[in-house]
């Protein structure tokens, strides 16, 4: 398998970097769900990360956002290092992950507020982020009530709450409907023209790939490729690839 | 701190009914526990407040572990960790937060102990005193503990398993100062008690703040 | 070659340090003692008793502990024999020696004679766990995993000694008070420490992750640790009204040496055995912490 070379990759251009990882692990109990993985990133990038169920995104997401350790290997993130520096690393970086880190018992607002206060911001616009995923009409619903697409739409605008330098995204196409998509796009494209770094986990490998400029496909915890987006593997080795989503 | 205990008093505030439960099964500890004495009205007014203490104790693990329950579902708490959010805040809000549970669930047992035990005292305000401050002993490493034992399998046995040899001061000392309450106190010795429980609710509630971080951080 | 005799010199030298420092312990609590009953010549430089207990103590604890922390893998096997084997020796000897030769006790008579035993018991039983607590707080400051399986082990230790402590004390009570189980703020401590310990044991038995065990585990050490006085003087306390027992420290030397013995005796036994608990733990630490399988440079290169 080809491991292409990233664009823009010079050591002297480091400052540009929003995120350098250097052959991360990650093992639970005697799997390796991160066996090694290095890739650079740039700032102001949008990754594309592919590969079928347990190749490693959910787990390479959760250990660049400090969320668990990693056992090998080394990464910063906005120029902070994972294991040293996490309070940093976490001020920078906001994930969408696969738990929605939303209460059940508290409404859509509620659990807005609850972020918003953590934060230390106020809670002034946040009926307006509602509006933006369109939950205005459910907010004072309790998230119990809520399906799983409208949960994601939900964590989405406790993600948008943060002011991060880098955004990762685990499935954001996950159980939404096709406005959903559109939104998901959307707030993409808003991200990038702002400068922010976004790593997206997708298995919408044809979707990614028209937002993103690089791709980073997984293999059992390893990379099987990385490059620029536009030269990621043809549609064969991406059927190929969407195939093995069944196992 | 107070945006941790916000978010705390809210959810338990929409769990109230999870409270009732946990009150029910106290008194019906309270209850059972007199099957065990046998209808001795004397012997059973004599060991009103370890019974008391024992039945908060029972329940007191019912609450904490529910207090765990919400952080766990969807993995809110690691959601408040990368806010980021300072662990030592999550922790007090939450300890505070079981803390004012426990009181309240001290308190309303005590009219169950009453009725039961026929160990009534005027000296009200001392009682619920001693509440507050057994409730903080058993909060402090209570909530840490709930903390690992949520995040493992096996969870149901293991927090009384660490948590009820720990509290044996706490617990000692507010059955002292309770009975003493009730049954009279002619050695003037209440003080000393409730200076040994504030001791450890003092040495507790610092030391599990210090070390809670390391409990949930990954 | 040069390097392996250096490392063994090493380790040598490491061997005569703390042989060094048992002999000194050994020499002031037994030797001496003996040499002035038996022989009636004063060989302790003049110290006073007070001075000669305090010594012997602190170098006893301290060669063992230095044992532990010079630990390597290398060693571990001949120097845990060895400790183990002169552990029994000195046990047979210590014990024929409170059991024989020793006099009954004038209050308490042949019962009196499990002291030999209870006493070296508790002594390292607390020290066992002692050194448990101090290995969590350094593996909590340095993450280094061979602090945690010396906590497994001194734990595991310091509880199987607690619970021969709790049968010693019950076989103890019985003629004396009458009770298999009195409510002594020493035994009720030490029956709550074997109960806390006991959680934490089991704690490590419900955690997968290597990591999160070390860390729990230490976290719930030192909790648990910090509660020992407190639960002594609260059962003391509660307790005020039952009549304290007296240890034998009044009495005279006929009933030190035997004590004495068995103290090293059970010291020697105690750190052989962490010391081997500990082996087993880091081999079982070994296979959950081994670092992840890296594509080698050839493979690397073929990849490129």
């Amino acid at each position: 398998m080809p491991v292409i070379h990233p664009p823009n990759q010079t050591p002297a251009v480091m400052k540009d970097i929003a995120i350098d990882a250097e052959r991360l692990a990650r093992r639970f109990g005697p799997r390796w769900a991160l066996a090694d993985v290095s890739f650079q990133v740039p700032r102001g990038a949008v990754m594309m990360v592919a590969g079928r169920n347990g190749s490693g995104k959910s787990t390479l997401f959760r250990v660049l956002s400090t969320a668990i350790r990693a056992d090998g290997g080394r990464a910063s993130v906005s120029g902070f290092d994972i294991g040293r520096e996490r309070q940093d690393v976490r001020r920078n970086v906001a994930l969408l992950s696969h738990s929605s880190y939303l209460y059940e018992a508290l409404t859509a607002r509620e659990n807005l507020h609850v972020a918003a206060d953590h934060l230390g911001i106020k809670r002034a616009g946040i009926m307006d982020l509602l509006e933006r995923v369109t939950l205005g009409g459910r907010a004072d619903d309790m998230v119990v009530t809520f399906s799983a697409g409208m949960r994601k739409r939900l964590s989405f605008a406790r993600i948008l709450l943060q002011d991060p330098s880098v955004v990762m995204l685990d499935e954001p196409y996950g159980q939404l409907d096709p406005q959903g998509f559109a939104l998901v796009d959307d707030v993409i494209r808003e991200l990038k023209a702002r400068g922010v770094t976004v790593l997206m986990a997708t298995h919408q490998i044809e979707r990614g790939l028209r937002i993103a400029d690089l791709a980073l496909f997984l293999e059992q915890g390893r990379v099987q490729s990385f490059g620029r987006a536009s030269d990621a593997p043809t549609t064969d080795n991406r059927q190929q690839t969407t195939s093995q989503v069944v196992r | 701190m107070i945006a941790a205990l916000r978010k705390e008093v809210l959810l338990q505030w929409r769990t109230r009914t999870q409270f009732i439960a946990v009150f029910i099964f106290g008194a019906t500890a309270l209850l059972l526990f007199s099957f065990g004495v046998g209808p001795n009205s004397e012997i059973l007014r004599q060991f009103s407040a370890g019974f008391l203490w024992l039945g908060l104790l029972l329940s007191s693990t019912l609450t904490l572990a529910e207090s765990f329950h919400a952080e766990m579902e969807n993995r809110a708490l690691e959601g408040l960790l990368l806010l980021p959010s300072d662990p030592r805040a999550l922790y007090y809000g939450k300890a505070v937060a079981n803390w004012i549970q426990l009181s309240l669930l001290g308190s309303a047992l005590i009219p169950v102990m009453v009725i039961l035990y026929d160990a009534g005292t005027t000296r009200v305000l001392s009682l619920l005193g001693i509440i507050v401050l057994g409730a903080a002993g058993l909060s402090a490493p209570g909530t840490l503990y709930a903390a690992m034992t949520a995040q493992i399998r096996g969870k149901q046995t293991l927090l009384p398993l660490l948590l009820f040899p720990l509290i044996v001061p706490a617990l000692l000392s507010s059955v002292k100062a309770t009975s003493l309450v009730i049954l009279g106190d002619p050695m003037n010795a209440l003080g000393s008690w409730l200076s040994l429980l504030a001791a450890f609710d003092a040495i507790y509630w610092a030391l599990c703040g210090l070390l809670y971080g390391r409990v949930i951080e990954e | 070659m040069g390097d392996q005799s250096q490392v063994s010199k090493h380790a040598a030298a490491q061997g005569a340090v703390a042989a060094g420092l048992f002999f000194v312990g050994l020499y002031f609590s037994v030797i001496a003692p003996i040499a002035e009953d038996y022989g009636g010549v004063n060989i302790a430089f003049g110290l006073p008793l007070g001075v000669r207990a305090s010594l012997a103590a602190i170098c006893g604890v301290a060669g063992a502990i230095f044992l532990l922390i010079v630990d390597d893998p290398k060693s571990r096997a001949r120097r845990a024999a060895i400790l183990v084997g002169a552990g029994l020796v000195l046990l047979l000897l210590g014990s024929y020696w409170g059991l024989f030769i020793a006099p009954p006790e004038t209050y308490m008579g042949q019962v009196q004679r499990i002291m030999y035993v209870h006493v070296p018991t508790a002594w390292n039983a607390l020290l066992a766990i002692t050194f448990g607590f101090g290995c969590a707080i350094v593996f909590l400051f340095k993450g280094d995993f061979r602090w945690d399986a010396y906590m497994e082990s001194s734990i595991e230790v310091g509880t199987v000694l607690g619970f021969l402590l709790c049968c010693q004390g019950a076989i103890w009570a019985k003629p004396t008070w009458g009770v298999w189980w009195d409510w002594d703020p020493r035994l009720t401590t030490t029956a709550v420490l074997i109960f806390a310990f006991l959680g934490i044991l089991a704690l490590r038995n419900f955690v997968e992750d290597p990591v999160k065990r070390a860390i729990w585990s230490s976290v719930a050490t030192i909790i648990a640790y910090v509660d020992v006085p407190i639960v002594f003087y609260s059962v003391k306390w509660w307790n005020s009204l039952h009549q304290q027992q007296s240890t034998p420290n009044t009495v005279s030397s006929v009933f030190h040496i035997p004590l004495r013995l068995n103290a090293f005796a059970v010291l020697f036994l105690m750190t052989g055995f962490i010391m081997l608990r500990a082996r087993v733990a880091a081999l079982r630490l070994s296979h959950e912490i081994a670092p992840p399988p890296l594509l080698s440079a050839e493979e690397v290169g073929e990849l490129a």
